[in-house]
């Protein structure tokens, strides 16, 4: 078992720059990230911080790959390497989330009418584990979420907010990948579930993985945070 | 990256009279992905399919085809009957309209077995087995086997032609618009079945559509295509949530949310 805070950069980048280019408002130029330097070990907990607006979900879906680097590196330890996203092809992004890299995002995307467990087993499934196995480890999940199971046959579509985040927040726990990005992973959840949230980010750090979280709520950020990363906006910074 | 293309186009360009359908395109597949091929009406992207599939010859450009002995074969270079042979087994085509595909005058269940027999299947309890096994797949009752297809919903017909499609388990399926014209619970219905069978059974896939929910859901990779060039590609979810070029931005823009 791998102690916990390690001295393994898990994600690092170097010079990190992005902004977006509006065209349908004549090539508005919108600077929102520069000169980022991010690292997280193994087993830590590392918190953006910053106002509103200074880019910290820019930062996640950058991190992500689901936003493209304008310049800079973005480092992920994958198969005992360090492959840059910010340059990676496709295929090979597909293949960090899919063995290293995870992120619960503040929205749930599924498919339409699979059910809540399918929803969540599949994650398992794509991972070679049995049918039955992912099932069970599924149900344990969505449960320890406090999802009853007489809602783990329906599709989630239907669920309140708290409920489809505590959905996508058992598929982004479930494969216990080394890396996990978390958005606001608390944001619509009652405190008995923020609890079950703490404790579920405090054993992953346990078992080793290094975690990036954005998150408000200032109780849950000091049970979970082993250090903050100030990210000022850029018109301050400038 | 490791891995070989399963199909890759090259500077593929066609015009039809001074109409450019097509302008110097370049686009690969890999085994087991689906890549999407988004855009709007006349932007060349059933162009694109047709030419990938061999149906359409380019005016310019090469469409290269791994087998699985590993060796490359010119799409447009093909003896016809190579290619007919090739659309039998190791590829599949899914219409939007289902009656392209289908057999109308021939029953459900022979619909699906004759895509076997064509590829020399010939014990006729095994092919109805099969046919049976197909039609609970893609989730049509057993009882309707027998029937023909003109009895069935415009959903039904759909899944009918994805059972005859991948009855012979082929390594790469052309999709144009397989969802269009259909009701949106029927839709979400086919796209939960394509997306698991294409999954199980490691197809690749070229999707054409032009619903970008649709590419969401189901595609790997995007490719955006305008006036016959493709102006954007990459990871689906990087190209419609970060898109950069000034049509995909407002393709992007343009969809309306619930």
């Amino acid at each position: 078992m791998i102690p916990p805070v390690t001295q393994t950069p898990m994600l690092r980048t170097e010079a990190l720059a992005k902004g977006f280019t509006l065209h349908l408002r004549d090539g508005l130029h919108i600077p929102v990230l520069a000169g980022v330097e991010l690292t997280a070990y193994a087993g830590e907990c590392v918190v953006l911080s910053g106002p509103s607006g200074a880019g910290k979900s820019t930062l996640m879906r950058a991190l992500y790959g689901n936003y493209r680097a304008d310049s800079g590196r973005i480092l992920v330890r994958h198969r005992h390497a360090e492959i840059d996203i910010a340059t990676a092809d496709p295929r090979a992004i597909l293949a960090v989330r899919h063995e290293t890299l995870g992120y619960v995002s503040q929205f749930l995307r599924v498919v339409p009418r699979i059910p809540t467990l399918d929803v969540v087993a599949e994650v398992l499934t794509a991972r070679g584990r049995s049918q039955e196995e992912a099932r069970a480890a599924a149900t344990a999940m969505l449960l320890r979420l406090n999802i009853p199971a007489r809602l783990h046959g329906l599709p989630p579509a239907t669920f309140s907010g708290g409920e489809q985040q505590r959905v996508n927040l058992a598929r982004g726990f479930i494969a216990e990948h080394p890396i996990l990005l978390l958005d606001e992973p608390t944001a619509s959840l009652d405190a008995a579930n923020r609890d079950v949230v703490v404790t579920m980010v405090r054993e992953a750090k346990t078992r080793g993985a290094a975690i990036v979280a954005i998150c408000h709520d200032a109780e849950v950020r000091d049970s979970i945070a082993d250090r903050l990363f100030p990210l000022p906006p850029l018109q301050e910074a400038a | 990256m490791s891995g070989q293309t399963l199909i890759s186009g090259r500077g593929l360009s066609l015009s039809f009279g001074r109409v450019t359908a097509l302008r110097n395109v370049d686009v690969d597949v890999w085994p087991g992905e689906m890549l999407a091929i988004v855009g709007e009406s006349g932007s060349g992207k059933t162009t694109l399919l047709n030419v990938l599939a061999g149906r359409v010859s380019p005016d310019r450009g090469i469409v290269q085809y791994r087998d699985p002995e590993d060796t490359l074969h010119d799409v447009h270079a093909m003896p016809a009957p190579t290619l007919r042979t090739l659309h039998r087994s190791d590829w599949g085509f899914v219409h939007q309209d289902p009656r392209q595909n289908l057999r109308m005058a021939v029953s459900a269940g022979g619909n699906v077995g004759e895509r076997l027999m064509a590829r020399g299947a010939r014990h006729y309890g095994n092919i109805r087995a099969q046919a049976l096994d197909w039609l609970a797949q893609v989730e049509i009752d057993a009882s309707r086997i027998d029937d023909l297809p003109r009895t069935f919903s415009g959903g039904m017909l759909q899944r009918l032609q994805i059972a005859r499609t991948l009855v012979t388990h082929p390594r790469l399926v052309f999709m144009d618009e397989p969802t269009g014209g259909l009701d949106v619970s029927v839709q979400a219905r086919l796209l939960d079945l394509i997306r698991s069978l294409v999954a199980r059974l490691n197809i690749a896939a070229v999707l054409v559509t032009h619903d970008i929910a649709v590419a969401r859901l189901l595609a790997q990779r995007i490719a955006v295509m305008q006036r016959g060039e493709i102006v954007e590609t990459g990871l689906t979810d990087q190209v419609l949530d970060d898109p950069r070029h000034p049509y995909t931005q407002l393709l992007v823009s343009s969809v309306l949310t619930t």
